[in-house]
C-alpha cells in the first residue's frame, strides 16, 4: 500500500514537471465539448438532458487519450519494466498507476463540469455531493478497467487502437450508468431512489472489478 | 480428427437438410405466421452464443491460472463460436422482428445486452489477429472481463430506458412447438461442437508445427 | 523459499534453458554456472540471445523449458524476496527523464524497500561523482552521466546478482575506465556479474568467465579467457561452411 502511494506520488510528480499529459487531456477534453456545443446546439438551444451524456463522452474520450499517453511514456523509458522488476508486489503497481489516472481524471472533471453546464445550461451544480458521487464511482470503474487494458498492452502491437477496442464495451455499464445518474440530477424534481441506484451499481461495479484487476494483474503481466 | 467427427459431421448435415422440413411441419402460430418460423434458427444459435460466451470465459479463466495453452486453444475457438454464433443470432432476431413489430431493432435488455457482449468477443478477436505476441494473457483477461461483465450490463441496460422494470416486448414462446425446437437446437448443437473441434484442432495443429520448428533448430 | 534451511546465494545456475517466441527460438539449451566474486561475459552478434538471457536470469521471463537456480533457492519461489537481489542495468537505462537525478535515486531506493531512501540516494551520488548535478532533471545529462545515474540505481540496493546489458555503448573513455572500476569493485565485495557485451577489446582484461552465443545456442566457454578477439572469430565461424 506504502509503494502505491511512492508510485502516485512519483507519477504526479513527472506529470507537474512536463504537463504533457495534463495539458493536452485537459485541452482535449475541452476541444471535445466544443465541438458537441457546435454539433447539437441549434439556433442557440442546446438539446434537453444532452449535458449529461456529453459530459460523459467527454471523459471517457479524454480519459482513453490519458491512458494510451501514460503508458506509452513508461513504454519509453522501459521503466514499467524497472517497476516489474522490483520486489514491489504487482497489486501495489497497479494501484499506484490507477490512483495516478484517477487524480488526472478528476482534474479534467473539475474543468469540464462547470463547461458543460454553462454551454448546455444545464443545472449540474444543483446536487454537488451527489454528482461528486457518481462522477467518482463511474471514473474508478472506468480508470480500473482501463488502467489494467493498457497495462497490458503496453508490450502488444497497435496498441494504441487497440485499447478503446477492449475498453468500451467493457464499460459500458459505467457509461450508462453514470449518465442515467447524472441525468436524474438535472431533472427538476430530484428523485434520491434513482440516483441512489445508480449510484449502487457503480460502487458494485467499481468493487468487483478493481478486485479482478488486482487479481489478474500479476498473471498477465508476467511472459 | 477423431473417427466421430466424419460421422456426426454427416448426421449434421442431414440434419440441416431436413430442418426446413422439420419447421414446415410445425403448427402455424396464430398471431405471426410464416415469419415466426425464423424463431427455430434463431433460438439455437442464442442459445449456442451464450454456451460459446461461457466456454470462452471458463476456458481463459482456467488459462490464466494454469498457464496451460489448451485452454487458450479453446478460449479462442470458442470466442470465434461466439461471434459467428452471436451474427446469426443478431441477424435473425431483426428480421423477425421487422416483420412481426414493425422496427428492426428495439433496445430491450436482452438484444442489447447480446450485441455489447458479442462486441467484447469481436473484440477478443481483433486481439488475438493484431495484437502480437503474448495476447494471449491478454484476451484471456479481456474474456474473463467481459464475462463477469454480465450481469452488471443486462441490469444497466434494463433499467436505461425506464427506472421501471418494462415488460419485456419479447414475448414469451410458448413451447408447443415442441419437436421442431427441440431438432433445430439439436442441429444447432451438434454444429457448434463440431465447428469447435475443428477450430481447436487447427490451433493445435499450429502449435505441433511450431514446435516442429523449433525441434529442427535443436537438431542443427 | 526453500525446503527448510537458509537460502545460500552465492552462484545462479543456468541449466539447460531455452525460450522460444512461437516459432523463434531466443534461447536454446543453455547451461552455464556464474559464481560470486566472478564477472561472466555473454558474447556474441546482435540476435545472439544475450538480452533474452539477461531478461531470463531477471526474472522478466519465464524459460520455456529448463531452469535457473540462484543459490540454493528455485526460481519457482518467492519470486519478489529474490528480485530484492538482482540488480539490472538494461539498454534503457531505465530512468524517468522528467525527475533529478537525486529523485531517481530516491525513488528506486524506496521501491526496493531502503529504509533511508534520501541517505542512500546521497551516498550514490557520491559514489558516481555527481554530487554537484544532484538536482538537474536527467535529461539534462550527456550519455555517460545518465548511465552512471543508471548503475547506480541498479545498485543501490545492493544486489548480490548485477546484471548489465551492453553497459560501454556510447561511453567515452573516462566513463568506460570509471565503469571498470566499478565493476571490479562489485567482485571484490563478492557479487554475481553477469554482462552482455559486443566489445571484445574491454571484456579481454575484464572478464574471468565467457560465455559464446550464437542464434541463441551456446557454442563456447572459456574461465580466464584470452586472446578473446582470436576465439571468438573462431568459435562464431565454426561450423559455417
Amino acid at each position: 500500500m506504502r509503494l502505491a502511494w511512492l508510485i502516485l506520488r512519483k507519477d504526479l510528480t513527472v506529470e507537474v514537471r512536463s504537463g504533457e499529459i495534463a495539458y493536452t487531456t485537459l485541452f482535449f477534453a475541452v476541444a471535445c465539448v466544443l465541438i458537441f456545443a457546435f454539433a447539437l446546439v441549434r439556433e442557440g438551444k442546446p438539446p434537453e438532458d444532452g449535458a449529461a451524456g456529453i459530459l460523459w463522452i467527454a471523459v471517457m474520450l479524454a480519459g482513453n487519450l490519458a491512458l494510451g499517453r501514460a503508458f506509452e511514456r513508461e513504454r519509453q523509458a522501459e521503466t514499467l519494466r524497472a517497476l516489474l522488476l522490483a520486489p514491489a508486489p504487482r497489486p501495489a503497481v497497479y494501484l499506484g498507476k490507477l490512483l495516478g489516472i484517477v487524480v488526472l481524471l478528476a482534474a479534467a472533471e473539475v474543468l469540464l463540469v462547470p463547461l458543460v453546464a454553462l454551454l448546455f445550461q444545464a443545472r449540474l451544480l444543483a446536487h454537488p455531493i451527489w454528482l461528486t458521487a457518481i462522477l467518482a464511482a463511474g471514473t474508478t470503474g472506468f480508470a480500473a478497467v482501463g488502467t489494467l487494458f493498457a497495462a497490458m498492452l503496453v508490450r502488444a502491437r497497435s496498441r494504441d487502437v487497440l485499447l478503446p477496442v477492449l475498453l468500451y464495451p467493457i464499460t459500458v455499464p459505467v457509461i450508462i450508468a453514470g449518465v442515467r445518474g447524472t441525468a436524474a440530477l438535472l431533472q427538476p424534481e430530484l428523485e434520491v431512489d434513482i440516483v441512489r441506484f445508480w449510484l449502487a451499481l457503480l460502487i458494485a461495479f467499481d468493487a468487483v472489478f478493481v478486485t479482478l484487476s488486482l487479481w489478474t494483474f500479476e498473471a498477465v503481466m508476467t511472459d | 480428427m477423431p473417427k466421430w467427427f466424419f460421422r456426426a459431421a454427416i448426421v449434421c448435415g442431414v440434419m440441416f437438410v431436413a430442418s426446413p422440413f422439420v419447421i414446415a411441419s410445425a403448427d402455424y402460430e396464430s398471431t405471426m405466421g410464416l415469419v415466426q418460423k425464423i424463431f427455430y434458427y434463431h433460438m439455437p444459435s442464442a442459445w449456442m452464443f451464450l454456451t460459446s460466451g461461457i466456454v470462452c470465459g471458463v476456458a481463459s479463466v482456467r488459462f490464466l491460472m494454469t498457464g496451460d495453452p489448451r485452454h487458450d486453444r479453446l478460449a479462442w475457438a470458442a470466442a470465434e463460436m461466439a461471434v459467428v454464433f452471436g451474427v446469426v443470432t443478431l441477424v435473425t432476431g431483426p428480421l423477425w422482428a421487422r416483420k412481426s413489430w414493425g422496427t428492426f431493432w428495439i433496445w430491450d435488455a436482452r438484444t442489447t445486452s447480446s450485441l455489447v457482449q458479442w462486441m467484447v468477443a469481436w473484440a477478443y478477436l481483433i486481439l488475438r489477429r493484431y495484437g502480437g505476441p503474448g495476447s494471449e494473457k491478454l484476451a484471456a483477461g479481456l474474456a474473463l472481463f467481459g464475462t463477469a461483465n454480465t450481469a452488471f450490463i443486462y441490469v444497466s441496460v434494463n433499467y436505461w430506458r425506464t427506472i421501471h422494470p418494462p415488460t419485456s416486448v419479447v414475448p414469451k414462446l410458448p413451447f408447443t412447438m415442441g419437436f421442431p425446437l427441440w431438432f433445430c437446437v439439436a442441429s444447432f448443437a451438434l454444429l457448434f461442437v463440431l465447428l469447435l473441434r475443428m477450430r481447436v484442432r487447427l490451433e493445435e495443429q499450429r502449435a505441433t508445427l511450431d514446435s516442429l520448428y523449433l525441434s529442427m533448430d535443436d537438431a542443427r | 523459499m526453500t525446503a527448510g534451511g537458509r537460502w545460500v546465494f552465492d552462484r545462479v545456475t543456468v541449466e539447460d534453458v531455452s525460450r522460444h517466441f512461437g516459432r523463434r527460438r531466443a534461447v536454446s539449451r543453455v547451461t552455464f554456472q556464474a559464481s560470486q566474486g566472478q564477472i561472466l561475459g555473454l558474447l556474441g552478434p546482435n540476435g545472439a540471445g544475450k538480452s533474452t538471457l539477461l531478461s531470463l536470469l531477471a526474472t522478466l521471463l519465464r524459460p520455456t523449458s529448463g531452469a535457473i537456480r540462484y543459490g540454493t533457492l528455485d526460481l519457482r519461489h518467492a519470486e519478489g524476496a529474490l528480485r530484492a537481489h538482482i540488480g539490472v542495468l538494461g539498454h534503457d537505462l531505465f530512468l524517468y527523464p522528467e525527475l533529478t537525478a537525486r529523485e531517481n535515486l530516491a525513488f528506486f531506493a524506496a521501491l526496493y524497500g531502503l529504509r533511508d531512501a534520501n541517505a542512500a540516494a546521497r551516498a550514490a551520488l557520491d559514489r558516481a561523482g555527481l554530487g554537484d548535478r544532484a538536482d538537474d532533471i536527467v535529461s539534462s545529462f550527456s550519455r555517460g552521466m545518465r548511465q552512471r545515474v543508471a548503475l547506480e540505481r541498479a545498485l543501490i540496493h545492493q544486489p548480490r546478482l548485477v546484471l548489465l546489458d551492453e553497459p560501454f555503448t556510447g561511453l567515452d573513455d573516462a566513463s568506460t575506465v570509471a565503469l571498470v572500476k566499478r565493476l571490479r569493485g562489485l567482485r571484490e565485495e563478492g557479487a554475481i556479474v553477469v554482462l552482455a557485451t559486443h566489445d571484445l577489446d574491454l571484456a579481454e582484461g575484464l572478464l574471468d568467465a565467457a560465455v559464446f552465443l550464437r542464434d541463441g545456442r551456446m557454442v563456447h566457454s572459456a574461465t580466464q579467457p584470452a586472446a578473446l578477439r582470436s576465439t571468438y572469430r573462431t568459435v562464431m565461424t565454426k561450423g559455417q561452411a
